[in-house]
């Protein structure tokens, strides 16, 4: 060992060796490379591309999380509730998360109310994300939450309520399952109703809690209110009055409209059948149809009333014309129009008191089919009314350069031509406030509206009015449409119906009538769709429900009684009405 | 001089535990806002509930069926029926 030349570190022969000077110098620039990169991308970062990174620092501490808004309420005229929204939960769930015990799933199964194997066999599902269901009441969800299951959560929605059921369904119409309209008012006016949920950024602790409000990026908006024109008391008459004819004459549907002749608002919007917008399950075309807005059907008679006021307005007739309705048949071309009964001869007020088809006709024979064109027009046939309503119906008007002489008869008597039950009321109105055309209006309006034209003059507004009174009295059509205590007018109406362009035995009755008759305030009209009870007679089947709902509208509008209160001696006028069973 | 640094440290510490302080406070007053925005909200919900409430008891079917079969009221017949005019 001692032999051994023993070479130190220090003394190392190759260190002895002297290095060539450009080998430290390159180590030494290499390194200045380096750290000159390094300072570099320092520099980069944090100076003038910094915003990646201080995005993902925030991201670690500040949140953005949405605020929700609630979509509006809809009320009636007086501010009761029709419709609101409350919160609930959705569970989903992870299924490839999901792993529950068999316990677990028992009692997640009871909560939910649900098969033990259809809920086995949602978690089963393939995808990433299931609903196990929807809108659950927040107390369910709660005892979900505290089971503590894996791959199981929930989250907010809303559920629209509607505790007028169904006796509002149709005004109102529903929302889907996102909260958005899909039918009635909640399409008509979602623009209003729907909230729009913000978002706000947040500082969070470690626990979750927020600490601090960095900023608003969009303030929550939450819907805003409809009050509606409709009073609920109002639109409840009218459908238990509804309802009950619709039992009685075992009628396949029918619908009520009431108008407020002052500010041409619609206080009540009743069609039978009907739905539970709460329970939507299993519904059908027919129950989803509102007729008085969407459907159109030949009026008949009740469209007599607006002839014999041309007719009067125009100076082609007097009040005290006498028209020969003998022998009750007429030929026109080779089609053949009759009366019920013969009427003998009639003045015009008459003629419309007794329903006659032929006076009807003789005085619709003065016109020229541009004049009658130019009436039905301006009365609104043919033309929606614009009220925002989903699929509103215009009805028929056709040109009155392709009218035949027989349609042009036919259309004084109200066949050939068609209309919603709501443009007939409307056009009612022309009788009701001394010849003017109001606007109508869904909702609740604070001014009556400005006219939109004048159809007649006051005077055979007037006029009409007297007849009309006689038409729905004891000498009229309509006895049955009498109520104690006020004077009412209007006019009945049996159309045959019209199917795969020919008339048919089946009948749509109708009446359309105005209350107090002195000072009018209300308009309502009614139809029945094929009463198959016996009766079919508009007089008959239609024009109970309008006394009953007239008696009950003037009443809780605290209207001063026009006509002595004294007791009637109608037929079926003490008997009471079936209450109708809520369900909800 | 050693004086006067000592007298502007302390400054600075108290100042910086002022700001601490603060901060602190301001955390606390939020989270209180917080928690009472949330209980504006869970009262605006319970609101909607109760006025869904209100509604589905004074349902008009509701207060027929119980005027008429509970407590035996009826609509008075024509005759029965006195107008009263306020002299105005």
């Amino acid at each position: 060992m001692k032999n051994r030349r023993s070479v130190t570190f220090n003394h190392n022969p190759l260190l002895e060796k002297g290095l060539p000077v450009w080998r430290p110098r390159l180590v030494l620039l290499g390194l200045l490379a380096c750290s000159l990169t390094l300072v570099g991308r320092a520099a980069w970062l944090q100076g003038f591309n910094n915003e990646f990174l201080q995005a993902e620092g925030k991201s670690r501490y500040s949140r953005v999380i949405p605020v929700p808004a609630t979509r509006g309420r809809i009320t009636d005229r007086n501010g009761d509730v029709l419709a609101v929204s409350t919160p609930v939960r959705s569970i989903w769930a992870i299924p490839s998360d999901a792993r529950l015990s068999p316990a677990d799933t028992r009692s997640l199964a009871t909560l939910l109310e649900m098969d033990v194997p259809e809920l086995n066999r949602r978690l089963d599902s393939e995808r990433d994300f299931v609903y196990l269901k929807r809108q659950l009441a927040p107390e369910v969800a709660r005892r979900i939450a505290d089971l503590k299951l894996p791959g199981v959560h929930e989250h907010q929605e809303y559920r629209r309520y509607y505790p007028g059921g169904e006796v509002t369904a149709h005004m109102l119409g529903f929302t889907g399952v996102d909260d958005r309209g899909q039918e009635g008012i909640e399409l008509a006016f979602d623009a209003q109703l729907k909230g729009m949920s913000g978002s706000r950024r947040v500082i969070r602790d470690r626990r979750g809690q927020i600490i601090e409000d960095v900023e608003s990026i969009r303030p929550p908006r939450d819907g805003e209110n409809v009050a509606l024109a409709m009073d609920a008391k109002i639109q409840f008459l009218a459908y238990s009055a509804l309802r009950h004819a619709m039992q009685t004459h075992k009628a396949k549907a029918g619908g009520v409209v009431v108008l407020d002749v002052r500010s041409g608002e619609v206080l009540a919007l009743v069609n039978a059948p009907t739905f539970n917008p709460n329970n939507r399950s299993g519904l059908s075309g027919a129950q989803l149809r509102n007729r008085v807005l969407t459907d159109v059907f030949e009026p008949g008679s009740t469209m007599k009333p607006f002839i014999g006021a041309l007719a009067l307005e125009q100076r082609k007739v007097a009040l005290d014309t006498i028209i020969d309705t003998n022998p009750g048949r007429m030929t026109i071309g080779r089609a053949t129009i009759s009366d019920v009964r013969r009427h003998g001869p009639l003045t015009v007020g008459g003629v419309i008191e007794k329903s006659s088809n032929i006076g009807t006709v003789k005085l619709a024979m003065h016109f020229t089919p541009d004049e009658m064109w130019q009436m039905f027009d301006e009365l609104g046939f043919g033309t929606p009314l614009n009220l925002g309503f989903p699929g509103e119906a215009s009805g028929r008007l056709r040109p009155a350069r392709s009218w035949r002489p027989i349609e042009q008869a036919t259309m004084a008597y109200g066949h050939g031509v068609s209309g919603s039950l709501i443009q007939m009321a409307r056009a009612y109105l022309a009788f009701a406030r001394d010849g003017e055309l109001l606007p109508l209006s869904l909702t609740r309006v604070d001014a009556p509206p400005a006219p939109i034209r004048q159809v007649f003059s006051a005077e055979t507004a007037r006029q009409m009015r007297q007849i009309l009174e006689r038409a729905a009295g004891p000498e009229g059509t309509a006895p049955k449409a009498q109520v104690a205590g006020f004077r009412v007018a209007g006019k009945t109406g049996t159309a045959h119906k019209l199917e795969g362009g020919r008339y048919t035995d089946r009948y749509i009755s109708s009446f359309v009538g105005f209350a107090p008759a002195s000072n009018p305030r209300i308009i309502v009209a009614v139809m029945i769709d094929e009463p198959t009870a016996g009766q079919h007679f508009g007089g008959a089947v239609a024009a109970p429900v309008f006394a009953r709902i007239v008696e009950g509208t003037l009443r809780s509008m605290g209207v001063v009684p026009d006509a002595p209160v004294a007791p009637l001696h109608v037929a079926g006028k003490v008997e009471m009405p079936p209450v109708p069973k809520e369900r909800m | 001089m050693i004086r006067a640094d000592a007298f502007l440290i302390s400054i600075a510490v108290a100042s910086a535990l002022g700001v601490v302080a603060a901060q602190h406070q301001a955390r606390q007053i939020f989270s209180e806002l917080e928690r009472e925005q949330a209980r504006a909200r869970e009262l605006e919900v319970e609101w909607g509930q109760l006025q869904l409430e209100q509604s589905t008891w004074a349902a008009l079917a509701r207060v027929e069926l119980i005027a008429r079969e509970r407590l035996g009221l009826q609509e008075p017949q024509p005759g029965r029926i006195v107008i009263v005019e306020v002299p105005r």
